[in-house]
């Protein structure tokens, strides 16, 4: 699954960083380093991590199947040709 | 047929073509679905990764936490998209209205965003750029380049230019443990976007982290062995230093040569827009069919006297690509201005700095809260007796309160009776700007355009 923290709106209340301690951790006091790419094993706690975010700054990818649009439409043109 | 009815059937059986898939491309087309655009979608990128993020390819990636390909950006909806990835547009033909291709393709359209961005500034000489050991970071290419060899540990990185990606990658290189050196024209890291007070922390903040910090120093030469492999470079002070890793961050250039005389107002300095990110033609008339937004863009602000701002934030490339796709489905009153408050953040020596407003305006600032020794403050920018910028560090949390204050053009100095009370108490003191016609490190903001100074202004952004 893909992550994207808006940092802009990040306060670094650090809610994901207890949730899903494996994606969002704490860099120094209040900067958030996170794993944009999660396995899915983390998907339930990166949820949790998102819905918690009092700023709302989580956005993860809920669709899987057009995750990889592009790539896939390069292999349909590849067999058209 | 009526506006109304051109619009309906615009949004339904329209071809709309975007140049550059990255942030803004991306944001721009899901908005374009968002809202109701069911007609053809055309993204066209010139690098074969789909759109990716790149904050993290100076922080996450560079430390070795994850892959350089391991930021490709969420998506919020299915695009339905025609993708031509990996092939640069180099032409723009504004009559014909189609756009050309480097393989010769030509694709029409009805309606056009240019989200083209910007690249990493190359070293000056061709000769020493292409040396094994010399790398710019923008691309995710970029990046895994750059970790490889930081992974083999080399002897000693010199990181050319002190900005937020070049004290990015110098934080970055110390947290491996890695000898660094960085070299700065300024007279200190960041001076170019926060000014010489503000700076002045910034370069305290490299030398606790162990960066061998020069400034007033610009390197004059970079030289390799035999085998083309960097091997030491030449400053101006006489010194000769002995590296085998070079990070050139002179700052970014727009992507505008491809649309050299189509006939759009484009050029070094981005393409000219109106609010509702329509492009200028070159006689300064707005055009109705091509669109803008992104690092490329540069817009008239009326918060900020109605100057052009390019603004080369991740936010800006959101917002204005959201603000563009609106307006290119729209007509008339419908339509949104952009007045998005400019807003970015850096992470680098453990520090959390956000800003917020333009500071590169702000000729005085105070420090309203915190303190500079402690390198945990908020500062206040003012510009003819109104607050026009804060900047944080570790202070995240206030900056809403003083974007409130941008906003709504409150007096500056502040007068806080009961907010923080410090020793060095509330004081206005020069921001220490660079010389804006000095060649230095460019700031993130770029001001140009016709400045009205207008200090009523009150501010009341539009709801999306």
């Amino acid at each position: 699954m893909r992550i994207v923290v808006d940092l802009n709106r990040c306060e670094g209340y650090a809610q994901c960083a207890f949730l899903a301690p494996d994606v969002f951790t704490m860099h120094g006091e209040e900067a958030l380093m996170y794993t944009p790419h999660a396995g899915d094993a983390q998907r339930e706690h990166v949820m949790r991590a998102a819905a918690a975010c009092p700023v709302q700054a989580i956005l993860v990818d809920q669709r899987d199947d057009q995750a990889d649009e592009p790539a896939a439409q390069r292999e349909a043109e590849a067999h058209v040709r | 047929m009526s506006v109304d009815e051109l619009s309906r059937a615009f949004r339904q059986h329209g071809r709309i073509v975007i140049v550059g898939a990255s942030l803004a491309g991306l944001r721009a087309a899901e908005t374009l679905r968002e809202e109701g655009f069911t007609g053809s979608l055309t993204m066209i990128g010139d690098e074969p990764q789909e759109p990716y993020d790149r904050p993290p390819l100076s922080k996450q990636v560079l430390l070795g936490h994850m892959p350089a390909d391991a930021t490709p950006l969420p998506r919020r909806r299915a695009l339905d998209a025609q993708w031509r990835l990996g092939v640069a547009a180099t032409g723009l033909d504004l009559t014909g209205r189609q756009v050309r291709l480097a393989d010769g393709e030509e694709v029409p359209f009805d309606r056009l965003l240019i989200a083209t961005g910007t690249r990493a500034r190359p070293w000056v000489k061709e000769a020493e750029a292409d040396l094994d050991g010399v790398f710019v970071l923008r691309t995710s290419d970029d990046a895994a380049r750059l970790n490889r060899r930081l992974t083999a540990r080399p002897r000693r990185v010199l990181i050319v230019g002190a900005g937020f990606t070049g004290s990015e990658i110098a934080s970055a290189c110390r947290e491996r443990g890695l000898e660094v050196t960085v070299a700065e024209r300024g007279p200190a890291p960041l001076v170019g976007a926060l000014g010489g007070v503000i700076g002045a922390v910034a370069a305290e903040l490299q030398r606790e982290h162990g960066v061998d910090l020069r400034c007033g120093i610009t390197v004059t030469a970079l030289e390799g062995d035999s085998a083309g492999r960097l091997t030491c470079a030449h400053l101006s002070d006489g010194t000769v230093l002995d590296v085998d890793v070079a990070v050139i961050a002179l700052g970014a250039m727009r992507n505008t040569e491809w649309l050299a005389g189509s006939g759009v107002a484009a050029g070094p300095r981005g393409v000219a827009c109106d609010a509702g990110c329509r492009a200028f033609d070159i006689h300064g008339i707005v055009t109705d069919d091509i669109f803008v937004a992104g690092d490329v863009a540069r817009s008239p602000h009326p918060l900020f006297g109605y100057q052009f701002l390019s603004l080369e934030h991740w936010g800006n490339a959101v917002t204005q690509a959201e603000v563009a796709a609106h307006n290119m489905i729209s007509s008339g009153p419908d339509r949104l201005p952009y007045l998005w408050v400019p807003a970015f953040w850096s992470a680098q020596f453990g520090v959390n700095i956000k800003s917020t407003g333009v500071p590169t305006m702000g000729d005085k600032l105070m420090i309203t809260q915190g303190s500079l020794a402690e390198h945990r403050f908020t500062v206040a920018y003012g510009f003819q007796g109104r607050v026009i910028a804060a900047v944080a560090f570790d202070q995240a949390r206030w900056l809403d309160f003083y974007r409130r204050l941008i906003e709504t053009a409150a007096p500056f100095p502040l007068e806080f009776a009961n907010v923080d009370r410090r020793p060095e108490g509330l004081r206005a003191v020069p921001s220490e700007f660079p010389d804006p016609s000095l060649p230095s490190h460019g700031p993130t903001v770029t001001l140009s355009g016709y400045s009205p100074s207008d200090r009523k202004v009150t501010f009341t952004p539009a709801r999306m």
